[in-house]
């Protein structure tokens, strides 16, 4: 009954359409007088609330993984004791900008949404997990948020390393609690026992701010754009020929909007660098949704969609690709360790003229070596991105072998940050 | 309720003792580190598979019940 | 020879060969640790005759400490074998014994329950090994005329030459080991592009250590 009448109240002020994350003038910055003005203060104080909300909403995790988020929440709110909640904003994926927006533009949404999820799981610690150079904006908005005595979990900020693994959920707690940013076996989860052994829910920030929202205006606004299976939209990042765009979507709208018309592509890469090639044809016949991508072996992931001129070699981007995941390998586990740098190798030497007949044996024999053998899924993720660079680029890699490439230009696309880590240093 | 063997790939240094002691369940690949049977132990083996979780120098090999989930790994 | 010479001469023999399997015990521990092998023999061998030789050591130092409590030549009492400095007799080289053997003990119960233990705590407190055998060997020269001259002497002086040299051997392979934030680095140079055919290759069975 209360539930409905609060849906009621909510249904006067529910924007529709997009943007909803996203401010309604790109470009013009957002304090907390103006998100207040905007959206209301969160409705804090009744935590039961918001859990059943998030559950009626069918929210899906942005991070990557697309975990139902209400089971994440219910399963931290079920424990005792001491609890921890972090909004996970170590966009460690370089093909991503979606996060890094998100906080810059709409930092008050994702802090409503950390203090919302804070209270109905009973946290009583709330960590801000970011990359070095922490933006003026979020940094404005937590003093604006104190003055106004809007946060009752106090927030502290916690830089990752530029790593890729950073932002893993395991590594992430290992660096707050003091360590390298380096993963941990499971179990125990981090649900269970985390940063210094209390249950710790993990978010990524844009799933905070979805969250935010889903606590003004209910599920069933929620569910109003996207799918019955996959509701909502979903903050992506695309990259054409013509640069690097975050775009918000309904999830299920079909990716040929997202890309536009006059780009001349030869592959798409969905899901980021753990995630799979599309070969263009799909594009035609797909929608932003992971029903839709599954059937081709892909899932939406963080929202990474980089459409790949005609004009570039796939064999080369995906040879630098899998050189970065090799070397972001926290080299902890031995079949990661010994087996990433010698697939990198191998992806290299299909990329250049010709290569030894041994090397695509080697290179299938090795994805199948360290598939599930890791503490993490790096080695999975990486398996995924060679095995559809295999198959979506096989015409390639014949051309390749006769001493032959149909690229004629040759500037790299997809964005790979240069520098290797080397000490441990390099993952505090 | 059976159990399975499972490797903590962190702890484990390729010491290799396990496929010595159980070579019907423990493989060892090209670069010394387990492939381990991911299906239940077998009864008869049951003894043998406690004699490798303790014999291992590293602490790495762990007897888990079967019927609790293999945790998904989020990213 | 009457009896209570008999329980002398038993203490001061176990008490001999226990230094020499608590001296093999730590040479293959250092062994074990370093994936090393003894020719002829498979892995686990290693880590079989570092387990069993351990435990044949505390039971000849038991008998060792029960046989000089035995003996009436001098007053030891039953507990100073665990109780450090509890004795009158030779109150600081019996203390020093031990200690070794509680040390002994900590480690060998830690590693019968070492299944249901941290393994960083396991680990912690069996470095104590470089601790014990030091002090072990205190005790073996100080409290007995016997290795303080003669063959005894050169015995003794063998098992820590040996002990030495098997601790220098594994701190000169840790100098060596890789920090695991340098291991990727290293097998990708290994293997990148600028490597050799042949080095690739060559190198398929080779891994880092660690």
């Amino acid at each position: 009954m209360v539930n409905d009448v609060a849906d009621q109240t909510a249904a006067l002020n529910q924007p529709t359409g997009l943007p909803r994350l996203l401010p309604l003038v790109p470009g013009v910055p957002e304090d907390l007088r103006t998100h207040l003005a905007r959206y209301g203060r969160p409705p804090l104080g009744d935590p039961g609330r918001l859990i059943n909300a998030v559950e009626q909403a069918g929210l899906t995790g942005r991070g990557g993984a697309a975990f139902p988020v209400y089971r994440k929440l219910a399963i931290v709110a079920r424990a005792r004791g001491r609890k921890v909640i972090v909004a996970n904003g170590a966009e460690s994926e370089p093909a991503s900008g979606k996060d890094g927006l998100l906080l810059r533009a709409a930092p008050n949404l994702v802090l409503d949404g950390l203090q919302l999820a804070a209270e109905a799981i009973g946290a009583g610690e709330a960590y801000l997990y970011l990359h070095p150079g922490v933006s003026p904006e979020i940094l404005r908005a937590l003093s604006q948020r104190a003055a106004a005595g809007l946060d009752r979990v106090s927030v502290t900020i916690t830089e990752a390393p530029p790593r890729f693994l950073a932002g893993q959920e395991s590594a992430l707690v290992n660096r707050l609690g003091g360590g390298p940013a380096v993963p941990t076996f499971t179990p125990p989860r981090v649900t269970e026992a985390g940063l210094r052994g209390a249950p710790t829910l993990v978010q990524n920030v844009e799933t905070l701010a979805h969250v935010a929202l889903i606590a003004r205006y209910g599920p069933r606004w929620f569910r109003a754009l996207g799918t019955a299976d996959e509701p909502g939209t979903m903050l992506t990042t695309v990259h054409t020929e013509h640069g690097a765009q975050i775009i918000e979507a309904e999830i299920g709208v079909p990716l040929r909007t997202l890309i536009s018309q006059d780009t001349d592509v030869q592959a798409v890469l969905i899901g980021g660098f753990h995630g799979a090639w599309l070969p263009a044809a799909a594009l035609g016949t797909l929608a932003l949704s992971n029903s839709a991508l599954n059937s081709h072996q892909a899932a939406l992931g963080a929202g990474v969609i980089a459409a790949l001129p005609a004009d570039r070699c796939g064999l080369a981007e995906a040879a630098r690709v899998v050189r970065y995941l090799a070397a972001e390998s926290a080299g902890q586990c031995g079949p990661c360790l010994n087996g990433l740098p010698r697939m990198a190798a191998a992806l290299a030497e299909l990329a250049g003229r010709g290569h030894r007949k041994q090397t695509r044996a080697d290179l299938e024999r090795w994805a199948g070596l360290v598939t599930g053998r890791g503490a993490c899924n790096h080695p999975d993720g990486t398996v995924r991105f060679v095995r559809s660079t295999l198959t979506v680029f096989a015409a390639e890699i014949g051309l390749h072998a006769r001493g032959h490439c149909s690229a004629t230009d040759r500037t790299p696309f997809l964005p790979l940050p240069d520098r290797m880590p080397l000490t441990e240093d390099d993952w505090t | 309720m059976r159990d399975t063997l499972r490797v903590n790939p962190i702890a484990c240094t390729g010491h290799g003792v396990c496929a010595e002691l159980l070579p019907e369940l423990i493989s060892l690949d090209e670069w010394g580190f387990p492939l381990v049977d991911p299906g239940p132990v077998p009864p008869a083996l049951d003894l043998e598979a406690r004699r490798a979780v303790a014999a291992c120098p590293a602490l790495a090999l762990k007897l888990t019940r079967t019927d609790a989930p293999r945790p998904v790994r989020p990213r | 020879m009457t009896g209570t010479t008999a329980f002398w001469y038993a203490s001061r023999a176990t008490g001999v060969v226990a230094l020499l399997l608590l001296t093999a015990v730590l040479v293959l521990g250092i062994l074990v640790n370093r994936q090393g092998r003894l020719p002829g023999l498979p892995r686990f061998a290693v880590t079989s005759l570092h387990r069993n030789i351990s435990l044949l050591a505390v039971a000849f130092i038991t008998v060792h400490v029960l046989t000089a409590v035995l003996d009436t030549y001098v007053s030891i009492p039953l507990v100073s074998g665990v109780i450090p400095f509890a004795s009158g007799y030779e109150r600081l080289w019996l203390g020093l014994g031990a200690i070794s053997f509680d040390l002994m003990l900590a480690m060998i119960i830690t590693s019968l329950v070492r299944g249901h233990l941290n393994r960083i705590l396991w680990r912690a407190i069996h470095l104590l090994a470089y601790l014990c055998w030091p002090v072990a060997f205190a005790h073996s020269i100080g409290s007995s005329r016997d290795l303080q001259h003669g063959w005894l002497l050169d015995l003794a002086i063998g098992c820590a030459l040996v002990v030495a040299a098997a601790v220098l051997w594994r701190l000169a392979s840790a100098a060596r080991q890789l920090p695991r934030a340098a291991r990727v680095a290293a097998i990708l140079a290994q293997h990148g592009p600028h490597a050799s055919r042949q080095a690739s290759d060559r190198q398929a069975q080779e891994r880092i250590s660690r």
